[in-house]
């Protein structure tokens, strides 16, 4: 790798003219970048930037002649989960241009007609980059996002430190090293009023102020990147993007402390941001920004990876302090809080990686300016993953206290197929829903406790009418109940006996008092478990409860289930007089129970259908019905 | 207690010394372990207690507290079907019940031929393009119960390429 000598402070801005030059375009050069992010590589991106570089080998004459010097370039994600596989095309002096939903064959014809040629295939564009601070400004998904922690996300090749460097990366550890004091750190921190993005919201600066001031000469930083909520990939997305943010943050933040020593707690489902992690850290440590006398200031930080092993319940704190020094990773009581006795028992300050990410920009830019975006007690932006039935999944940083409204309709474009919203579940499995009386809610902090809600790491699951609350309840519950650690019984037991009641229900053998009985020991399991897990592991099916209760009703008094999901009360059959016979539904089916020969009625086979629900989604003719399950004899009898 | 004779210690006994007298070894251990052999056997357990200076009780607690390690062989390709929130929602459960079918196994086994082992997980963070599952490292999207399978089929077809 690089032969890179380490460098002092004073080399530090010669270094980053330097780094400048290379990522600005020069003239007559062309960028081509492709996102290759796990989810542009899920979605074709090796086979797509394989094209591309063959392509252009093969075409190396004609890109001589034509005077370009072309760089392929790999970025992480901008976001734009929806339209992976993204290539841009970037030619000096003009707008980035991107074509979404590029195939091999695509990207020939890209490179041929657009980087050789230089003529772009217009229909195949999304969007055009002027300004990478404001990208796609004059596209309404796109015109109220404000990213400061995906800032370079999407535009930097993650795996050249030059490329951070060059947009600004490492300055705030030059503030903070060229004159600040540690406490004067913490309080720039606290101006900005950054708060912790893991799910909590305790504000960062304070729980710096702990660790700085509790007495140890051992300390350390930890960052949590054990995101486990289903549903929520923005940690990925910054590590797989951006790994430096990460890294410089934690060096503020030791340096803020005394730590000295410093891990990043990654899941193992996350190999790519592992690997990238680690090749930053090599890259950081080679030039003097990590390690011993960092920049020749005597100031020392040594980090470390830590492989998570496939626990939700590490994401809570002391949970995950415990897997680190190798143990089980199940919680204790606090206090002690890890401020005090953490790792090892020495003062330990952990925040999850978003909250890493903000830090260097708030050295930078000042704890005043972050502090002007947001609202009042909630500062800065949050990044939400929207997935689910939304028209555009991906990600999103919003400023804090934009309403649910805007983050659905306007950035992720409405419900898909113009189906009726219904819900949003925020939070993940520790979090709540919201139903359409609420999508003005401000997204904060607050006002989505007071929902019976809450941020969680900002996972934001869109659903419609056709899915069924009473099962993303059990399935929330399922998921708790299998990663509860066991430790506690309020949590172990109560989220057992929680599930085993909302599989009846599913089942259609509910009874009546069972929703009252849910929400009796909804509350105890929170008011009496040890950690965050079992606090909030009731929270979506109290919110159901709330919001959605007649779903419930119906699935235990009426023995339907509305939204026709639950497999045992609902049935499918064909509309003669509406199917066409055009053999979609026979495609779809997994079970083989759809039949029927080409432009004749199809037919619909109950025994070896699974109630999967495939043909009902994929019919263009509505010719798909469906319905309560034939009875048994025996009730109809009844 | 006896290693057994086939259990060739040689890979176990270089991770050991790498890691030897680093506080909090335990898990990057039994990480590298299982990567080198597949799966955690028995035999390894004792030797890793022995060497850490544990009890095999304490091993075995942290062996079969977190979902990534296994006690028992696995196949050759892992599938992993993703059950994520969102996968959850586009019908991820759809794909593993016919992934389970079509290789006559439940989720967490794997098949006869130790080709395929079959698991759930909670969340690939490839939500954009659910539903999603990974064989080994690579992440399949946007997948329909029947583009799984065709998924499945190619692997199945290279192990059959290798084999002839």
């Amino acid at each position: 790798m690089t032969s890179a000598h380490r460098l002092t402070l004073r080399d530090l801005p010669a270094y980053r003219t330097g780094c400048e030059q290379g990522y600005r375009l020069q003239p007559g050069q062309v960028v081509i970048l492709v996102g290759l992010a796990t989810c542009g590589l899920a979605a074709g991106g090796a086979d797509v930037a394989a094209a591309i570089r063959e392509e252009l080998a093969s075409r190396q004459p004609e890109v001589c002649a034509a005077g370009r010097q072309v760089e392929v370039r790999s970025t992480g994600c901008l976001g734009l989960c929806e339209q992976e596989v993204l290539v841009d095309v970037h030619f000096a002096g003009q707008p980035r241009l991107t074509y979404a939903h590029v195939t091999p064959d695509l990207a020939r014809r890209i490179v041929a007609e657009h980087v050789v040629g230089g003529r772009p295939i217009e229909n195949r564009i999304i969007g055009r980059i002027e300004d990478e601070d404001h990208p796609y400004k004059d596209q309404t998904a796109c015109a109220k996002q404000v990213r400061i922690v995906l800032a370079n996300c999407g535009f930097i090749d993650p795996e050249r430190i030059e490329h951070y460097v060059a947009r600004g990366g490492y300055a705030g550890l030059e503030r903070v090293l060229q004159g600040l004091s540690p406490a004067g750190v913490i309080a720039e921190v606290k101006v900005s009023g950054l708060r912790g993005r893991g799910g909590a919201g305790f504000p960062t600066g304070l729980k710096w102020e702990f660790a700085a001031r509790a007495a140890g000469d051992k300390k350390y930083v930890v960052c949590n990147a054990d995101e486990g909520d289903p549903g929520a990939f923005m940690d990925r997305s910054v590590l797989e993007g951006d790994p430096h943010a990460v890294i410089e943050g934690m060096l503020i933040g030791a340096y803020a402390i005394g730590a000295d020593e410093g891990y990043i707690y990654c899941r193992a489902e996350y190999p790519l941001a592992i690997k990238r992690l680690r090749v930053a850290i090599e890259q950081a440590e080679a030039l003097g920004l990590l390690g011993r006398n960092i920049l020749g200031t005597g100031f020392g930080f040594e980090l470390h990876i830590k492989e998570g092993a496939g626990a939700f319940v590490c994401g809570e704190e002391t949970a995950l302090m415990a897997s680190i020094m190798g143990l089980r990773g199940t919680p204790r009581p606090r206090p002690p809080f890890p401020a005090n006795r953490g790792l090892w028992d020495k003062p330990t300050n952990i925040n999850n990686v978003e909250t890493w990410a903000n830090v260097p920009r708030i050295l930078v830019r000042g704890g005043a300016w972050f502090a002007g975006i947001g609202t009042e007690r909630s500062k800065g932006t949050k990044v939400f993953a929207l997935t689910g039935k939304i028209r555009n999944t991906g990600l999103a940083e919003v400023p804090m206290g934009i309403t649910l409204r805007e983050i659905v309709y306007e950035i992720g474009g409405g419900i898909q197929n113009d189906r009726q919203y219904k819900a949003v579940q925020i939070g993940g499995p520790s979090g709540g829903c919201m139903p359409a009386s609420l999508l003005d809610t401000p997204v904060d902090y607050d006002s989505l406790v007071a929902a019976g809600a809450m941020m969680g790491s900002g996972g934001m699951v869109v659903v419609d009418e056709g899915t069924c609350m009473v099962d993303l309840a059990r399935f929330f519950m399922a998921f708790v109940q299998s990663e509860s650690c066991g430790k506690c019984p309020p949590c172990r037991v109560g989220t057992r006996l929680m599930l085993e009641t909302l599989e009846r229900i599913c089942a259609g053998e509910g009874q009546p008092g069972d929703i009252d009985w849910l929400v009796d020991m909804g509350r105890k399991i929170k008011a009496f478990s040890l950690c965050g897990l079992g606090q909030t592991a009731p929270n979506p099916v109290l919110t159901t409860i709330q919001y959605f209760r007649d779903e419930y009703e119906a699935h235990i008094r009426d023995k339907t289930c509305p939204a026709g999901v639950c497999p045992a009360l609902v049935s499918f059959g064909v509309i003669a007089d509406k199917c066409k016979g055009c053999g979609r539904c026979i495609k779809v089916c997994p079970s083989g129970a759809a039949s029927g020969k080409l432009k004749e009625v199809h037919s619909i086979d109950a025994a070896l259908c699974i109630r999967c629900g495939a043909c009902f989604e994929a019919c263009k003719f509505e010719a798909i019905e469906r319905g309560q399950p034939a009875a048994a004899p025996a009730e109809v009898a009844g | 207690m006896s290693a057994g004779p086939e259990f060739d210690r040689t890979a176990l006994d270089r991770i050991l010394a790498a890691h030897q007298g680093r506080s909090g070894a335990l898990i990057p251990v039994l990480q590298e372990t299982q990567e080198t052999y597949g799966y955690l056997p028995r035999p390894a357990l004792a030797i890793i207690a022995r060497s850490l200076g544990m009890p095999v009780s304490r091993v075995y607690g942290v062996a079969t507290f977190y979902a990534q390690f296994h006690l028992k062989p696995r196949g050759r390709h892992i599938v992993r079907v993703c059950l994520g929130t969102a996968c959850h929602v586009r019908g991820g459960e759809r794909i593993l019940e016919q992934l389970s079918a079509s290789l006559g196994v439940a989720p967490g086994d794997t098949t006869g031929d130790l080709l395929f082992t079959l698991e759930k997980v909670a969340c690939l963070g490839a939500c954009g393009l659910s539903p999603t599952m990974m064989v080994d490292q690579a992440t399949y999207g946007r997948l329909t119960p029947r583009a799984a399978l065709d998924v499945l089929e190619r692997y199945r077809r290279g192990a059959a390429e290798v084999a002839t």
